[in-house]
């Protein structure tokens, strides 16, 4: 029925042999800049089987997946696609080999509908009647992975219900048209699913594997990984850390090999952090929802898995301290430096300073002279590598911008600083400087209120929040703050 | 069993309202145009003849062409500010050199049009905002013109002239370009199959990157096509008025914007209708007519086309709100 654009015919023959790895990559890396966001990953698939992928925010599971799909062009490392050994990759090469990606957030065509996006993957779907052929194509996909999804395939996918989108992309991921389709790589595909769905789509993945298409699934879902995979692979700071076959794993076993690595904590333990009362006290919004606390000179961090609502959260209280009264003076140190970080046309002098304009205001107008003392000060004691506070801003790198925003909150008479995971991208050395800078404020009577998605920055606070489904679920203290605690309180409570 | 076959029929009851409104929606500026239409012929039944209509929508063949090439760039979620430009700079062109020196007219063509292209593969490859290269390029375009046409004139190759005042049979010939024009293009953009990756790719560039499409070539192919269709504008344009003149279509640049966004088009990108630009276009080209009609003080003409274009926009909108 369909032309055929030119598969590589070879590599059907020698998938044929079901010892021979359709996948298999050696020692990949990638890093943007100072930051590695795979540092050396083996890695390789067989036709027809199920691997599960887990581990925790920023691991590298996304990076190594669309290094796979042709995404993200990998910076070093052998990759070999069914025994051959591939160079340049790109979507489009990797579309040809039948090698499908479900990308964590939807990438569906809005403005299309379901049919008109089956035909973006397929260019078999052309001439006369390919909207019929569209249709047909990506139907009886739908109707075996859902059964009973009534979801219109003329309508536009932004007409759809999240659900519905997400099951659309599904199954246009295991459509097949004039290439052999050999692996799909799922990447979240639940988080938008329903409980029904989310069982459907399992038992989907045993169907396929069955058929010889081969399937990496990424979630943070344990439950699901157990059911259906074959194997395991653990993921910690861009390396793989463990390998298991699924059988005979228990969930509290994989949470255990996803904290293998113990960091070295240098905390000054024992301090007595309740005894202070708290300068904020924020209710959540139901009885699961902690009350969140902060004492004078506290650091208090918000962990768990990213999007569980620390961010809404921080700046729910942000808000909520600025609407009262006699509330603390507060500043919020945004992580996504580009979008509500800098002002880009801007010098380091006018970035930092704009929190503090009103102490520096002289008979209406701004003292330039103040401004820049404040500027001088600030960009010296955070040693901001720069020429000179006149510097546009965007001619820093990330690290040094990200310090300038540190600047802007510690300058400012903020006595409440909230930490919107600043230090995202951020190289290890000024990491290292601005988490004493941070410490050191602490001391002198300054609270912190610091998400982030990295384990290790939360040995640096005095107590933690572990967020799970929108809402602060536990709440560790002290010498309790430990990866595998954080781990399972991330992971814990899971209903499947 | 009997509980899916409730709950598809419950939803698709639940369509039909959104649908309608929908309709409606697209629907609109043909409405707008009847309307028009219905109140020249109540003041004037002799327009209500071929002659009538021929003189009604003359105008309306370039800026037909001219909507339909910023339809392309508004697609890609871009805009172009040196449509009208464009246009007058062919006009000048075609009147200068089409008649005697066809060879050099069309390689002007070609090279324009490349020029177009090339513009739309430097707003991609450096990620530069549209709005901004494109009014650079009107300024370009305007000076070309007035370096090859200090102030208006040539004339327009006979073939040309004469095509355009052609009385085909059945209707007017600008009935008949607008015609083909948006059958031509409701079977490219709307239901070809390229023309849903098109679509794709101004709604979201990387979802279609991902299928393994190349959207820089995207890009430089609508622009390009853009290009040839302000070519269109032009030499039909340069037909009717039979001379050059650098400065004879600015007002193109928003008209067509307003062709488009009237006919069910959206800023956001990926999101246009050829049938209904046409029809804006000729919504807009008519509003003119109307306002003489209507015994408007020219004075007051530009405002009053304003308002018009104001009250179905806001029309739209309303509707569209209603549909959510």
């Amino acid at each position: 029925m369909m032309n055929d654009p030119t598969p590589p015919k070879k590599d059907a023959a020698e998938t044929g042999d079901a010892d021979s790895l359709l996948i298999e990559v050696r020692d990949v890396r990638k890093h943007y800049d100072a930051v590695h966001a795979l540092g050396g990953v083996d890695f390789h698939l067989k036709p027809g089987e199920v691997v599960g992928l887990v581990g925790h925010n920023g691991a590298g599971k996304s990076t190594l997946m669309n290094v796979l799909a042709g995404t993200v062009e990998r910076s070093s490392g052998s990759f070999r696609l069914g025994g051959r050994e591939i160079g340049a990759w790109s979507a489009a090469s990797a579309q040809q080999a039948g090698l499908r990606c479900i990308f964590q957030e939807l990438s569906l065509c809005a403005n299309l509908t379901s049919a008109e996006n089956t035909r973006i993957v397929h260019r078999p779907l052309r001439g006369l009647g390919w909207r019929r052929r569209a249709r047909q194509v990506i139907g009886p996909v739908l109707d075996e992975i859902f059964p009973g999804h009534g979801i219109d395939l003329d309508r536009k996918v932004a007409d759809l219900p999240i659900g519905e989108r997400q099951m659309v992309e599904i199954a246009r991921a295991f459509t097949q048209t004039g290439i052999k389709l050999r692996a799909v790589i799922l990447d979240e595909p639940t988080s938008a699913l329903g409980h029904e769905a989310t069982e459907q789509l399992l038992a989907h993945i045993r169907r396929a594997a069955g058929r010889g298409i081969a399937c990496i699934l990424i979630t943070h879902r344990l439950n699901e990984i157990l059911a259906v995979c074959d194997r395991t692979v653990v993921m910690v700071d861009g390396k793989v850390v463990a390998e298991r076959p699924t059988a005979g794993l228990s969930r509290a076993a994989l949470v255990e090999l996803m904290g293998s690595i113990e960091r070295p904590r240098d905390r000054s333990a024992g301090k007595a952090a309740s005894v202070r009362a708290p300068v904020i006290r924020h209710a959540g919004c139901d009885t699961a929802d902690l009350t969140i606390e902060v004492g004078k000179g506290e650091i208090i961090g918000f962990a768990g898995l990213d999007g569980h609502g620390q961010r809404e959260r921080l700046r729910a209280m942000f808000y909520a301290a600025r609407r009262q009264r006699e509330a603390l003076p507060g500043a919020y140190v945004a992580g996504d430096r580009g979008s509500e970080g800098v002002f880009s046309l801007w010098s380091i002098a006018d970035n930092l300073t704009i929190r503090s304009l009103n102490a520096l205001t002289r008979g209406g107008m701004i003292s330039s002279a103040a401004a820049r003392k404040l500027a001088e000060t600030w960009s010296d004691r955070l040693k901001v590598k720069a020429p000179s506070i006149d510097t546009p801003i965007l001619s820093l790198s990330g690290g040094n911008q990200q310090k300038v925003l540190f600047a802007r909150a510690l300058a400012s008479d903020a006595e409440v600083i909230f930490l919107d995971d600043p230090m995202r991208g951020v190289d290890v050395g000024t990491k290292q400087e601005v988490y004493r800078l941070i410490r050191a404020e602490a001391e002198n009577g300054r609270s912190f209120v610091w998400y982030t998605t990295e384990l290790e920055e939360l040995t640096n606070c005095e107590r933690i929040y572990v967020f799970r489904e929108g809402r602060a679920a536990t709440r560790l203290e002290g010498n309790a703050i430990e990866t595998g605690r954080i781990l399972q309180a991330s992971f814990g409570g899971e209903h499947v | 069993m009997s509980d899916t076959a409730a709950r598809v029929s419950a939803r698709s009851s639940s369509n039909a309202r959104p649908a309608l409104l929908n309709a409606l929606q697209v629907g609109l500026p043909a409405v707008a145009l009847l309307v028009m239409l219905v109140i020249i012929f109540s003041i004037r039944p002799a327009a209500m003849s071929y002659f009538g209509f021929h003189l009604l929508f003359k105008l309306s063949v370039p800026l037909v062409f001219a909507a339909l090439a910023q339809m392309m760039v508004i697609m890609l979620g871009d805009i172009d500010l040196s449509n009208g430009a464009f246009v007058g700079l062919i006009t000048c062109i075609t009147a200068l050199y089409l008649q005697d020196a066809p060879a050099l007219a069309l390689l002007c063509y070609l090279v324009l049009i490349a020029a177009y292209a090339g513009f739309g593969l430097l707003i991609h490859s450096r990620q530069l905002p549209s709005i901004i290269v494109t009014l650079g390029m009107s300024f370009i375009w305007l000076g070309i013109a007035v370096i090859l046409l200090p102030a208006p004139g040539g004339a327009a190759p006979v073939w040309l002239a004469a095509f355009m005042s052609w009385q085909p049979p059945l209707m007017p010939l600008s009935i008949w370009l607008a015609a083909l024009a948006a059958l031509a293009g409701h079977l490219v953009i709307s239901r070809s199959s390229y023309g849903a990756v098109l679509r794709g790719a101004g709604g979201n560039p990387r979802a279609v990157e991902r299928a393994g499409w190349s959207v820089i070539g995207i890009r430089v192919t609508v622009y390009a096509s853009a290009g040839l269709l302000a070519c269109l504008a032009g030499l039909t344009l340069t037909g009717l008025t039979t001379s050059g003149d650098a400065n004879v279509a600015p007002a193109y640049t928003l008209l067509g914007v307003g062709a488009v966004i009237l006919g069910g088009g959206a800023f956001t990108g990926g999101v246009v209708s050829p049938v209904g630009t046409v029809i804006g276009a000729l919504t807009l080209s008519l509003a003119g007519s109307l306002l003489s009609f209507l015994q408007v003080p020219p004075t007051w003409q530009i405002g009053a086309q304003g308002v018009i274009l104001f009250l179905v926009l806001a029309g739209r909108v309303l509707l569209s709100e209603r549909a959510r």
